[in-house]
């Protein structure tokens, strides 16, 4: 697929939740492999688009397209090993870190072999101490989880990482650690990264590209610095 | 069932059954008594609903008792098949009933689990084990279907409850599950492994101190009615293990039925109560 063609494409895209209309036709088109920034107050819509464009949800109005084609065409857990999405609050599964990028790997068929060196290789891409690999999950700080919540979705090896307020629940500093670590990631120029963020400063050095949705509906649909300008006067 | 060493052994219980008259059942009345005094004195809010069901178990037993009567009397297959498929549906019900969770399909679901849990067992024990003659004999098949049906219904009813309860505490993680690229069938894992068990234990630990705590309903109503002790455990044991299985199975058929009804083809999980 070539760069300069979209990741995704959404078309009049609609989605209601419990009888409330939560995404209004919403169209754009999604850069390949850069990071696009997903910002607005809470409520507008931020993770119900992106939880569409994992397919935990179907929407309700419009068509999504993947790679040029309707996402409800790929075989669903083809499709989420494909985009991967870390959700706000970190969830662990039980036993150790390395017994939660396991399940990862089993899903996404990594050989027994392989799977020392790419558990290793995917700590330090979430830049995590790889002797935390045996510690039980539930022993870890929040900021901690969220990293081992995004090596876990890096097993997979995805084309797509969708990641929802990913620092919400961390302190400044270690937000800004977890941003930076994940700009990193987008610079590498292979993966296509979709930050939902209401700091939006925090990401404004390492997105290419910015939606701002507000009720649903989305509002700016542009290069990124020039919308960090117009969020910060606002 | 049938050694002789073992029927010499009815000959020391020889002794003529002691019949329960009307009045002696009046005369039991005053031990319900007793739970709804204690339930008044505690204001439980249960003194009421002991009386009630003090007063179904005369009614509904009354007229069992005398449906049985007149079933064995016809001895009719179809009879027999008719009551246990009456029974199949009431417990169907009951089960249901007893859920928090509406799911649509659940009454279908443990239709299927109690049909298929508590029916091949009885088949199993009635023609492999008991032998019992003619295959519809209702002397044997009521009793035992009704054993079989009272557990499998038990352990149907706390697997979908506890399944809808883990599949509710555990959405998140769930959800994290599908979003890797699990299946459905893999990310509901864990709460169908509680659910199991939570609908297995209470037959594990019924096998485990049968005997040493618990002298079983049946086993006692066959000693009281004159049959040799060791006549009756060996039932008693045909008994336990056929429980297992039909308890194991009603649950496993539950769990896998109800855990398809909390997502979508597309292998999304529904919100509450879709």
């Amino acid at each position: 697929m070539k760069s300069d063609t979209p990741s995704f494409e959404l078309r009049g895209v609609g989605q209601a939740r419990a009888g409330r209309t939560v995404l209004e036709d919403v169209s754009a088109a999604i850069p390949r492999h850069v990071m696009t920034v997903l910002s607005g107050p809470s409520g507008g819509g931020k993770t119900s688009l992106l939880r569409l464009l994992n397919r935990l949800d179907d929407p309700v109005r419009g068509d999504i397209l993947y790679d040029d084609r309707p996402i409800a065409e790929y075989t669903v857990t083809e499709l989420r090993r494909r985009i991967a999405l870390v959700f706000q609050t970190p969830v662990m599964f039980p036993g150790t870190v390395s017994d939660n990028l396991a399940v990862a790997a089993e899903l996404a068929g990594v050989q027994d072999g392989q799977f020392d060196e790419l558990a290793r290789e995917v700590m330090l891409l979430a830049e995590l101490d790889p002797s935390l690999l045996e510690r039980p999950g539930g022993e870890l700080s929040v900021g901690q989880k969220q990293r081992v919540n995004l090596a876990r979705a890096l097993m997979t090896s995805p084309e797509v990482l969708l990641l929802d307020e990913p620092t919400s629940a961390l302190d400044p500093e270690t937000a800004g650690a977890l941003m930076k670590t994940i700009g990193s990631l987008s610079e590498n120029g292979q993966l296509t990264i979709i930050v939902a963020t209401h700091r939006v400063a925090e990401t404004e050095q390492y997105a290419h590209h910015a939606l701002v949705l507000r009720d649903g509906r989305l509002v700016e649909n542009r290069d990124s610095q020039a919308t960090t300008e117009n969020e910060r006067n606002r | 069932m049938n050694g002789t060493a073992e029927m010499q052994r009815i000959d020391v219980l020889d002794q003529p059954i002691l019949n329960l008259t009307w009045i002696d059942l009046t005369v039991a009345v005053g031990l319900v008594l007793i739970a709804i005094g204690i339930s008044r004195w505690h204001r439980t809010g249960l003194a009421r609903s002991f009386a009630v069901g003090a007063i179904r178990t005369v009614l509904q037993l009354t007229i069992i008792g005398y449906l049985l009567v007149y079933i064995f009397a016809i001895d009719q297959w179809y009879l027999v098949v008719g009551a246990l498929l009456l029974m199949l549906v009431i417990a169907s019900k009951a089960a249901v009933d007893r859920q928090d969770s509406k799911r649509a399909g659940l009454f279908g679901i443990t239709g299927v689990a109690l049909l298929v849990g508590s029916g091949l067992t009885l088949i199993y024990v009635s023609v492999m084990v008991v032998h019992v003659d003619p295959w519809y004999n209702p002397r044997y098949l009521i009793p035992l279907f009704g054993m079989i049906l009272g557990n499998a219904m038990n352990a149907a009813a706390l697997a979908a409850d506890r399944l809808a309860g883990e599949m509710e505490t555990r959405r998140d993680e769930i959800e994290a599950y599908l979003a890797l690229g699990a299946s459905s069938v893999r990310a509901a894992q864990e709460p169908v492994r509680r659910a199991l068990r939570a609908a297995l234990i209470p037959t594990l630990n019924s096998l485990m101190v049968v005997g040493i705590v618990s002298l079983p309903g049946m086993m006692t109503g066959q000693i009281i009615a004159g049959s040799d002790p060791l006549v009756a455990i060996r039932y008693q044991i045909v008994v336990m293990f056929t429980l297992a299985s039909a308890v194991a199975l009603a649950a496993v058929i539950v769990v896998l039925g109800f855990r398809r009804t909390f997502f979508t083809d597309a292998e999304q999980l529904r919100p509450k109560d879709g």
